[in-house]
């Protein structure tokens, strides 16, 4: 088959060639478009690096082996080339080229105005189409040693310049790829790289201050001073040096992406109410929140197991729990933001694999920061990608790695802010579903560690000491080591044999190598018992890695298992049974001690008490300095035009529509969606919460969603963090959640937190959480943070410039349905039914969209009544279980008159409202004009519109006896938005133009 | 005795527990099989009278989607199928099943020019989910008896089915090959933009059945739209009937249960 692609694609003359390096070429067809080449050209003249770009383009593989003609026309026209559309053509590149000049690393244009760019992996970089093609064409038995993609470009009629800049900014990521002009001339695939043993120590003992500090800094090991001063001290005591591993192993230990130092540490926190002394931060705010509502639970209980395990787990029906995890991806999707976000999603699918006895994932989540897509390249600093290209290829990645591991991805965020610039923010979620009784995990002395799955490269090199530093405009340089890419389907097929290995109880822990490598899992896996290591077993991507290299690469997709040795067998059968690699790379033993060998030699002996508990105690400094309130009442700007405000807030990217990254999602996979993301007449609008069944065979439901306001933060960080706490509740509340049994995360993501004021600001933030949690009788069950979230540069003048992203706490949280068939979504459904408004609304307009499209600062931020919130939650359930609501939506972003549009557009419907009968405190009554506008675009927490049965009404209402409620007028028929207030008609909108303003910012091609 | 179903599995097959329900619900008994077990033991396929290509990412669809199990099947399988077809048994391929089996041949067979059909990028260059109405166009497919119009959800990047020429597609349509395609919301044929026809495939044509009726691939979900809550709109319209779905697994497993 595939003749018309291989007639005469190869002209080697030779009948037999001795391992050549070859270069298979797949263009489209003649007549068939090439997609990329249009992609590209729509890219570079958004990016303002082109216009009008003539560019054809190709993919293609470089294939090393001893091929005769005959092989290569197989492998390239019925193998490699897709039938019909793709046309291959086949050279060798590993002879000398007729004109030595020209391979060149610069992009010298031909005589023919041409430039031909080629881009490969750099070697060593996960390259996981190339190891499948490599593993299919050697069963074939075709004779070929190694394999690597490249994809090329042909572009005419540029200059120089611009191909580069092409080159470096969309081609390629000089990251993780190499770039090569013109002519590839490639002698060989393969490394001979070897890697002499050598055992380093490090000379710690006659060290002074300003040598320890350089040693921590040379290596890259983010030690503090006081930290190396603990080592130094710990080997004086021993009366030895350390050698180079056990410096990596307790700097990858002590890391503040390992250990959250910071946060669950000592700090002496000052505000208006005076000193306050935590000996640890989050366990006195996070945690012990979430004790007081188990011990207020008591025999209720519906927590498992919280902050200890890789996830948080609490009880679902009777034989299944849930797990929940959020990990951040932050500096790995600065550099290369696919990669980036391609492994934040496969770390924490990870995490679910590696909670308890191993969960299996039933759902992903997904929330970025970034800077506006629409800024200007030259206002970018140095150093830093685009955020239009960062979003995209953070996108990309969130979703080639969520679909190929088949977990649909069904709830998240965009937030935007130019602080993003230089740390675009990447929060990747996963869900499991786990028995009961595989909850807890314990490994035992004797038990062999059996890593499993992807083999052990360079890859990821101090990517957990990496992630807790600043990073620069020279990052990309320096730290290119510790991004990576995933392979999903190595990770699909380490998920499908872990299950059955658990259903089979073959081992008694598991737990994923993340952040540390090797290092971090089994050290932590051992912590209670001790364990030795044979580190040349590890199987290895390449030859040439160092002992020390092997023990801390985070190279994706491995976990690590703890196999009682009479089970190991059968183990290793079922592994093989589905083509995954696992072996034994040592045993746990009752030692206390980590003891690491590397052919025969012992590298590397530390206590795992020193290694777990030995990091001194830092008390560190945060103070909250309340910014000054105004003096007199802030003012509205002059004139407003109520329908353009509400236009504007609909067109800005927070709220924008999100489906050009909704799409690209498998949401459905699994088989349990109940509300889609996107839900209405046209299943388009914005749902508030994603409903699954992860039990095909039970009506049972999980609600997914999440809080994220960094715009209230600048402002009033307590009050940031208890909004957040309140949406992410009230849109769980809004699709039928019982709000008795949610549970949520927290991902703190901040500045420099050495900073006193900067850490302050967390402080206050986690005090917070704790207080309303605890009100509302909503459990903390894991959290992660990511700390230092700085950019640096030089601008142009030479000055050093700093960005600090704003504070941003996401709170994340997972909801219960009874039965999923009382669900509801937020579109209007019918004519002449009533809208209800339940909540209290206050004239707090601080931080809120509305400011933010007037270019308008000042006013109060948005707080919670934790008492009232609780009766209100509770309400709205009974409401919705009665079976009393038809739609319900929570104003959040653009308050009301964005909530109403929402509803309107989603459902095809009109809707007619009078807000003067909305109560607004803490206003002047008298001033109609302003209250309208509180009416209209005010962000007060704890509120949601319905659309109540005209039949059961006085059903609705009797679920909220006492509480605030109103009447706001009725669903209508004609598409409008029509709203009046005590200054008048407020808005008179078209509803279709409405949903076109809210869909065209990120209607991305 | 409820008939049997096989349910392949393969390194990155993602649909497999939600197809084998969806089988289950129709009366069938579905078991997983992984193509290792199937390639050491072709006879493996004989105890069953439906085989399923779920969906997924087979090896990743790297190379192409579907390419590399499709090439294992060519090698190992091809006439095992072939028999487990002319025995009068039922193949289904979903998505990456339908992938894979355009890329056997097993559905349109080369030429002399080689196969002359395939499954390629969508016209938007992405991975797209979303719901489409189909229309059945086949009277010879099994799996699509007493059916006429169809709403189902896709989930694919390389969705769109390309011929090679007009001279192709004037055989399939001869033939009756051609089992769905996709139309406008009313139902309509001809000209189906996008999103009505969500990756530009020639024709409109969303799914195709072999010459014998017995084996259809297709790149919409059917096991995605068995359970009232599935239906993107079910919080606002009432169902008519059992999800759409639904028909072709209960035509798969009556065509043995009768």
């Amino acid at each position: 088959m595939g003749q018309q692609a291989t007639d005469s694609i190869v002209s080697t003359g030779d009948t037999r060639v001795t391992s050549a390096v070859w270069h298979v070429h797949l263009a489209p067809a003649a007549g068939r478009a090439d997609r990329r080449a249009a992609a590209l050209a729509a890219e570079a003249a958004d990016l303002h690096l082109a216009t009008d770009l003539q560019v054809s383009t190709a993919r293609g593989f470089l294939l090393q082996g001893e091929l005769a003609e005959s092989d290569l026309q197989q492998i390239a026209g019925s193998l490699l080339a897709e039938p019909v559309v793709e046309i291959a053509r086949v050279e060798c590149v590993s002879g000398d080229h007729p004109d030595p000049a020209c391979r060149s690393d610069e992009p010298v244009a031909g005589p023919d105005g041409e430039v031909v760019v080629y881009v490969l992996p750099k070697p060593g970089v996960t390259d996981p189409e190339a190891e499948t093609a490599l593993r299919q064409l050697r069963s074939l038995g075709f004779g070929v040693q190694a394999l690597r993609t490249v994809r090329s470009w042909r572009l005419r009629g540029l200059t120089a310049d611009q191909v580069t800049r092409l080159a470096t900014r969309l081609l390629g990521n000089d990251a993780i790829e190499q770039v090569i002009y013109n002519h590839l001339v490639i002698p060989t695939l393969q490394s001979d790289q070897t890697c002499p043993f050598e055992l380093n120590t490090i000379p710690l003992a006659a060290a002074d201050d300003a040598a320890l500090q350089a040693i921590s800094r040379d290596g890259g090991l983010s030690l503090t001073l006081v930290e190396m001063q603990t080592i130094q001290q710990h080997f004086l005591a021993l009366q030895r040096e350390p050698t180079e591993i056990e410096l990596e192993t307790i700097a990858q230990t002590w890391s503040e992406h390992c250990s959250h130092k910071t946060l669950a540490g000592r700090i002496e926190y000052r505000d208006e109410a005076g000193v306050h002394r935590f000996d640890n931060m989050l366990r006195e705010t996070i945690f012990a929140a979430t004790e007081s509502i188990r011990a207020e639970l008591g025999s209720q209980d519906w927590c498992v197991s919280v902050f200890r395990d890789n996830a948080g787990i609490v009880e679902f029906d009777e034989d299944t729990c849930l797990t929940f995890k959020v990990e951040t991806h932050n500096r790995p999707s600065a550099i290369e933001p696919y990669g980036g976000a391609n492994t934040g999603i496969g770390g924490v699918i990870r995490d679910t694999l590696g909670t308890g006895l191993g969960a299996r994932p039933v759902c992903n989540t997904d929330v970025f920061c970034f800077a506006p897509p629409e800024t200007g390249p030259e206002e970018l600093p140095p150093g830093v990608l685009h955020p239009r290209r960062i979003m995209k290829s953070v996108v990309a990645g969130v979703r080639d790695y969520g679909n190929r591991m088949g977990i649909p991805t069904v709830n998240g965020a965009v937030c935007f802010d130019w602080r993003y610039v230089g740390n675009p923010l990447v929060f990747c979620g996963n869900v499991g579903t786990i028995p009961r009784d595989k909850s807890f995990k314990e490994p035992q002395p004797g038990d062999l560690i059996v890593s499993v799955g992807g083999r052990t490269g360079r890859d990821g090199i101090h990517g957990a000491t990496f992630s807790s530093a600043e990073l620069t405009e020279h990052s990309e340089q320096t730290s290119g080591g510790a991004v990576q890419i995933g392979n999903a389907i190595t990770e699909k097929m380490v998920a499908d044999v872990l299950l059955q290995a658990r259903d089979e109880g073959l081992y008694t822990a598991v737990t994923d190598c993340g952040a540390g490598g090797f290092s971090s899992a089994i050290g932590e896996m051992g912590e209670q018992i001790g364990a030795v290591v044979w580190l040349e077993r590890a199987p290895l991507k390449y030859q040439g890695l160092s002992h020390t290299e092997i023990w801390i690469s985070e190279a994706q997709e491995r976990m690590v298992f703890a196999v009682p040795e009479a089970n190991w067998k059968r183990f290793d059968e079922l592994c093989r049974s589905e083509s995954v690699e696992a072996t034994v790379v040592g045993q746990f033993e009752d030692t206390g001690e980590l003891h690491l060998v590397y052919q025969g030699h012992t590298v590397g002996r530390l206590q795992m008490q020193f290694l777990h508990d030995g990091r001194p105690p830092v008390v560190r400094q945060a103070v909250w300095n309340p910014p000054p309130q105004p003096a007199a009442p802030l003012a509205f700007p002059e004139s407003v035009d109520t329908g353009q405000t509400l236009r504007q807030i609909l067109a800005c990217g927070n709220v924008a529509s999100k489906h050009w990254i909704i799409r690209q999602y498998d949401h459905e996979v699994l088989g349990g969606s109940v509300i889609k993301p996107l839900v209405g007449v046209a299943s388009d609008g914005p749902s508030d919460a994603a409903v699954l069944r992860p039990k095909l065979d039970s009506r049972r439901g999980i609600a997914i969603a999440c809080g994220l306001n960094p715009g209230y933060g600048d402002q009033d960080p307590g009050r940031m963090a208890a909004s957040a706490i309140d949406e992410a509740v009230r849109n769980c509340v809004a699709v039928g959640a019982d709000p008795q049994r949610i549970a949520i995360l927290d991902n703190f993501c901040w500045g420099y937190t050495d900073r006193p004021e900067t850490l302050g600001t967390l402080v206050r933030a986690a005090m917070a959480c704790h207080d309303l949690a605890v009100q509302l009788g909503t459990p903390f069950i894991s959290g992660k943070d990511s700390l230092n979230n700085e950019f640096s540069y030089s601008d142009g003048s030479g000055q050093r410039q700093t960005i600090s992203i704003p504070a941003t706490l996401l709170i994340s949280a997972l909801g219960q349905v009874d039965d999923v068939s009382r669900c509801v979504t937020m579109d209007l459904k019918s004519a002449g039914n009533p809208l209800y408004l339940v909540g209290r609304t206050r004239g707090e307009m601080g931080g809120s969209h509305f400011g933010l499209v007037h270019n308008w600062i000042g006013g109060e931020v948005p707080g919670v009544d934790g008492a009232e919130a609780r009766k209100v939650f509770s309400g709205m359930h009974a409401a919705i279980q009665a079976g009393t609501v038809r739609a319900c939506h929570d104003p959040s972003e653009g308050g009301l008159a964005v909530a109403l549009a929402e509803m309107a557009f989603a459902g095809g419907r009109g809707a007619a409202v009078d807000l003067e009968s909305v109560v607004l405190e803490s206003c002047d009554p008298q001033d109609h004009r302003g209250g309208d506008l509180f009416r209209l675009f005010c962000e007060s927490n704890t509120r949601f519109v319905c659309e109540v049965d005209r039949e059961r009404e006085a059903g609705f209402l009797a679920c909220f006896s006492g509480l605030p409620v109103v009447r706001l007028g009725e669903v209508t028929e004609q598409p409008r938005l029509v709203c009046r207030g005590s200054s008048g008609l407020l808005l008179d909108e078209p509803v279709e133009e409405l949903k076109q303003v809210w869909q065209a910012p990120l209607d991305w091609q | 005795m409820k008939p049997r179903v096989l349910v392949l599995r393969s390194p990155g097959t993602n649909c497999d527990a939600e197809t084998a329900w969806a089988f289950e619900q129709a009366g069938g008994d579905a078991r997983f099989e992984h193509i290792n077990r199937l390639m050491e033991n072709p006879a493996l396929i004989e105890e069953y009278q439906i085989l399923c290509f779920p969906g997924g990412f087979s090896y990743g669809d790297d190379v192409g989607a579907g390419r590399i199990l499709a090439s294992q099947v060519e090698h190992h399988l091809r006439d095992v199928v072939v028999r487990f077809r002319d025995a009068g048994k039922l193949v289904l391929g979903i998505c990456n099943g339908f992938q894979v089996l355009v890329k056997t041949g097993l559905l349109v067979p080369p030429d002399d020019q080689g196969l002359p059909v395939t499954l390629t990028w969508n016209n938007n260059g992405r991975y797209t989910c979303q719901w489409v109405n189909l229309k059945r166009i086949s009277q010879r497919c099994v799996f699509l008896q007493g059916s006429e119009f169809l709403y189902l959800p896709i989930a694919h990047a390389e969705g769109r089915f390309v011929v090679r020429d007009d001279e192709v597609l004037d055989g399939l349509v001869e033939a009756d090959c051609v089992a769905l395609r996709y139309v406008n919301s009313d139902g309509s044929n001809g000209c189906v933009p996008w999103p009505a026809n969500p990756n530009g495939s020639d024709d409109n044509i969303a799914g195709i059945c072999d010459e014998s009726g017995q084996i259809l691939g297709l790149m919409p979900h059917p096991e995605r739209n068995v359970d009232p809550t599935h239906h993107p709109r079910w919080t606002r319209e009432e169902a008519s009937g059992p999800p759409d779905g639904t028909t072709i697994f209960r035509n798969a497993i009556g065509h043995f249960a009768r």
